[in-house]
């Protein structure tokens, strides 16, 4: 029987660290133009669109993302398209994190006192140059932190990905565990690896809260 | 000359509450007209009408001889760019330098290049007294410079009309001079003015035409000095009585 050494281990769950990280940056991406998108159209004075919006965040926000991947792996490929895990895993990951985020970005617009639409409206500025101009930058220095804090969420949540098939960090574990018969360790590692991905992330939302609450006072 | 604020008949309700029954007003060019009223009487709802910050429900609203078209964003930014505002709470932009806050508007909606925008804004600064600030940030402000930045600001878009809502009541006593000897000035350049105002010697000072508002209708109008010594209504004889108490 071959010998698995501590160093094989980490060695296999670091390189398959690498898919979370890609997994997680395509979730943020792919959920932050979304979620912008969204946004848009959320603050939009159109209700049909406000209702779409707030109907998107309550489905995604409502269900479970593990439900999420199931439904977009074989949803798909129930509408007869050949889908690899890779791609139901970043448009589940992505619908999640947009849902979200919106939500995120609409409580940092809300946070705009009014009086700054009215000052842009006031000098005859249309709806999106008083959001891109006024409201935006200032709803922006206050997103910062929540925004960053949320990203140590998605990549928590990438590990989900794993009941598909998506070979990242957890379903390497678990492909490790089945060959070294070791799980206490490989799975104190995979902890290990996601604190060492996820603490510096807080840390740094932690800096833009302090640095945001010095700048208020 | 057209005049440049015709309302006729103006009715508006917050759900079921009218706050403006039937508002017939007509403001001549150079014309300056202050509102005064008791606290929920619509004076401040009349202003916001008048800029469509509210919509309204009923009757008619035109600045310049053009009518106010509620679900027309083209023609709600033409009639804006008609109609400056200032606000109690000033609203200027606290991410933008003091000279930025005025160029923005002129430099988005009339498409003014940046030089001639940054000019435009150094001479209104110098207009209001505040030469110095181009590059201050408004938090470093008094409320009273502050508010001088705001009627430079709407004073950048060249506005026919000036809409002044209470811009006084959120100053220290000790700062409200500063901001009404520039609107005075802007009365007598013939600026265009219609203020909302607890200043009641200001409103007598500076104004052509008084109008008293009570429940939401013009209740008492006419030159100042007449509706000060001799009003006609009692709600207006009560209105002043309690503003010596």
């Amino acid at each position: 029987m071959v010998e698995f050494t501590l160093w094989d281990i980490v060695r296999n769950l670091a390189l398959a660290a690498r898919w979370t990280v890609v997994l997680s940056l395509m979730a943020f991406i792919g959920g932050g133009v979304v979620g912008a998108a969204l946004l848009v159209l959320r603050l939009m004075p159109s209700r049909i669109g406000r209702a779409f919006v707030e109907g998107y965040v309550e489905l995604f926000q409502g269900t479970p993302l593990l439900v999420q991947l199931f439904l977009a792996y074989f949803g798909i490929a129930l509408l007869g398209v050949n889908t690899s895990a890779w791609t139901a895993a970043a448009l589940a990951l992505t619908l999640y994190t947009s849902a979200f985020l919106v939500e995120i970005w609409r409580g940092c617009v809300e946070a705009v006192p009014r009086g700054q639409w009215e000052g842009g409206t006031s000098l005859a500025l249309s709806f999106g140059e008083t959001l891109r101009h006024v409201i935006l930058p200032q709803a922006l220095t206050v997103a910062i932190a929540p925004t960053v804090g949320f990203l140590v969420q998605v990549i928590k949540g990438t590990a989900l990905a794993s009941v598909i098939g998506f070979v990242e960090l957890t379903k390497t574990a678990t492909m490790v565990t089945n060959a070294t018969f070791r799980p206490f360790v490989v799975y104190s590692c995979v902890g290990l690896i996601y604190f060492v991905l996820c603490y510096p992330i807080s840390l740094i939302a932690k800096r833009f809260e302090r640095k945001l609450y010095a700048a208020r006072r | 000359m057209p005049p440049v604020v015709e309302i006729k008949g103006l009715r508006k309700s917050f759900g079921t509450n009218e706050v403006l029954k039937g508002i017939d007003l007509t403001v001549e060019p150079g014309e300056v007209v202050a509102i005064i009223g008791r606290s929920g009487s619509g004076k401040s709802t009349l202003l916001r009408c008048i800029n469509g910050l509210e919509a309204f429900q009923d009757g008619s609203l035109a600045v310049d001889g053009k009518p106010l078209l509620h679900d027309d964003p083209k023609a709600m930014r033409a009639l804006r760019q008609r109609v400056g505002m200032i606000f109690q709470s000033f609203n200027l932009f606290p991410h933008l330098p003091v000279g930025r806050n005025i160029m923005l508007a002129p430099g988005l909606v009339k498409k003014k290049v940046a030089s001639e925008a940054a000019d435009q804004a150094r001479r209104l600064l110098a207009r209001v007294g505040l030469s110095d600030k181009f590059d201050a940030m408004p938090d470093s402000l008094s409320g009273g410079q502050q508010q001088r930045v705001a009627i430079a600001r709407a004073l950048a878009m060249e506005p026919a009309v000036l809409l002044c809502d209470e811009i006084t009541s959120a100053l220290d006593p000790e700062l409200v001079g500063e901001v009404l000897r520039v609107v005075e000035s802007l009365a007598e350049d013939g600026m265009t003015l219609l203020m909302v105002t607890h200043e009641m010697s200001f409103a007598r000072k500076v104004s052509d035409r008084l109008i008293f508002m009570h429940q939401g209708r013009v209740h008492e109008m006419g030159p100042p000095s007449a509706l000060f010594t001799a009003p006609q209504t009692p709600e207006l004889k009560q209105f002043l009585s309690s503003l010596h108490e």
